[in-house]
């Protein structure tokens, strides 16, 4: 029964890891077919193939290398300054009453503000350059980061702080062994979300203003009808999206292994 | 602890009490004995509601009290003034000769949960205060409560009892000469409490330190304590000396005659 239960729900026979895909592929299929027998215009939504092909001539002249690189450098500037500054911000608010007290509500006025509602401005401060990207897809990672940080240090276990007072911890250790620690489940949730804003935000930027990257592919291609270069844009987000995901959960797994939530894979003991 | 207290070891407190033939306490736990705790007119205050109104008490080294109340009668209070977790709005705590001020490393608490740290193993978990050699001092007192193949566990895999036992190995890694027990078994099943009953008996023999107890349960506390003390209305209603044998199995006549007396005034 139990040997039963593993072979089709946990360790899986081949069945149990082909069944995801079979979904994404059927419909795959049929678009193809689709496309191929004319009922889809290449216009509306060109083939997979077609697509596929598109991936192939870009790989091979380098464009498609050269704005993956591009846009990839502009995501983590823009994710290192923002999400670093409000890394650094929730640590200050969540450990120095003064200083919550001073920032934290206004910058809780600030995150209600759609940070793409500020392009207009952003565009007349810094022009259509590198930095307007990277200002925006700063601002746009900074809350999440920031509001995860100071809750996940605010709703860290007071038992276990006073505790570590009792067993006479000095201020470093305590930050470093109880309340870092007690607050990372919550600071990799905001990690993870920044990601997925991270990747929105350059996309909306490239769209608007740029000579390279992955969205000015897109756009650029949009004018000359070819949807195939658009399609295959799309998948790039989507890959780049799946990648930073797989990556932050790698991540939790590594940090919060001794969480029976993430203890994936390994037997929990009675 | 100082180097004073290791060269030279106090000896065990009520000798007739640990002739049992057990091993004593590995060389790397050596006794550091009991710290005799002063109360001299004792008041806490919460807002103008008085919690605790005037307690004297003087507790000779190597004795364990308990003290039994109902909830909400200052129990609690009493116990964090003596942890140095809160200051008294009057009167003095003298532990050792020395007045109570913030946490000190021979003063160790027993929480009612473990309060573990999650993300620590449990050998990291006892050695919490860290120092030289803290591995082997965790790990000869994770031996010394019966859990020495449980150093590389994460404490989400422990029972209810196993995590008061680490509990109990973190006090004792710094050789406490007052431990504070608050309510620490009040969350186990019958027999697990038994259990902790036993090992905390065994321990106190081997390391002779002060212990106050703090319980709700009036036979926890004639099972474990030389001496009981009722807290009722912020005073101490009654102090008696419990004059019975370790251990003190469940079920004794005098144990029995105790509690009925205790419960009396509670």
């Amino acid at each position: 029964m139990r040997a039963d239960e593993r072979a089709w729900g946990r360790a899986g026979g081949p069945w149990a890891a082909l069944a995801p895909w079979l979904l994404p592929l059927g419909l795959l299929l049929a678009w193809e077919a689709a496309a191929r027998s004319g009922l889809l215009s290449s216009r509306v939504l060109p083939a997979p193939s077609d697509v596929a092909a598109a991936f192939r001539a870009t790989l091979a002249d380098g464009s498609l290398i050269r704005h993956v690189a591009v846009s990839a450098e502009r995501a983590l500037t823009g994710f290192a300054v923002g999400g670093g500054l409000g890394f650094l911000l929730g640590l200050l608010n969540g450990a120095f009453k003064p200083a919550e007290t001073l920032l934290d509500s206004s910058l809780q006025m600030l995150r209600n503000v759609p940070h793409l509602a500020v392009i207009p401005m952003v565009i007349l401060w810094f022009g259509i350059g590198e930095e307007a990207k990277i200002f925006l897809v700063a601002v746009g990672v900074l809350f999440p980061i920031y509001l995860n940080t100071f809750h996940g240090i605010r709703s860290v276990d007071r038992g276990l702080v006073e505790m570590a007072r009792v067993y006479g911890l000095g201020p470093a250790a305590l930050y470093w062994r109880v309340i870092l620690p007690g607050a990372l489940p919550s600071i990799l949730l905001g990690l993870r979300y920044a990601l997925g804003i991270m990747w929105l935000t350059l996309i909306v930027a490239e769209t608007i203003s740029a000579s390279s990257g992955i969205g000015y592919m897109t756009m650029n291609a949009r004018e000359f009808l070819q949807t195939d270069l658009v399609l295959l844009g799309i998948v790039v987000y989507a890959l780049l999206g799946k990648l930073a995901d797989l990556l932050t959960r790698w991540l939790e797994r590594r940090a919060l292994a001794w969480n029976p939530a993430f203890q994936a894979g390994m037997e929990t003991a009675s | 602890m100082s180097l004073h207290e290791r060269a030279f070891p106090r000896l065990s407190l009520g000798g007739g009490l640990s002739s049992t033939g057990r091993p004593a306490a590995s060389a790397l736990m050596p006794k550091a004995g009991g710290v005799p705790l002063r109360l001299e007119g004792v008041v806490k205050e919460f807002s103008g509601r008085r919690v605790l109104d005037g307690i004297d008490l003087a507790v000779p080294a190597g004795q364990s009290v308990a003290v039994v109340g109902r909830s909400g009668g200052g129990k609690s209070t009493l116990m964090r003034l003596i942890a140095g977790l809160d200051r008294p709005t009057a009167g003095r705590i003298l532990a050792g000769g020395e007045p109570v001020a913030g946490a000190r490393p021979d003063v160790r608490l027993l929480f009612q949960d473990a309060r573990l740290l999650p993300w620590q193993r449990v050998a990291a978990n006892v050695g919490i205060a860290r120092g030289r050699g803290w591995r082997e001092r965790a790990l000869a007192a994770l031996a010394d409560v019966g859990l020495a193949d449980r150093a590389e566990d994460w404490p989400s895999v422990l029972s209810g009892g196993q995590r008061q036992r680490v509990a109990l190995a973190r006090a004792l890694v710094s050789d406490p000469g007052l431990l504070l027990l608050d309510e620490p078994f009040g969350a186990l099943d019958a027999l697990t409490r038994q259990e902790m009953h036993r090992l905390l008996i065994r321990i106190r023999e081997e390391h002779g330190f002060t212990s106050l107890l703090i319980t709700h349960d009036v036979a926890e506390a004639v099972a474990l304590a030389d001496r009981v003390l009722v807290l009722r209305d912020g005073r101490i209603a009654l102090d008696l000396a419990v004059d019975l044998p370790y251990p003190r199995p469940p079920g004794n006549r005098c144990a029995a005659e105790l509690e009925s007396l205790i419960l009396g005034e509670v």
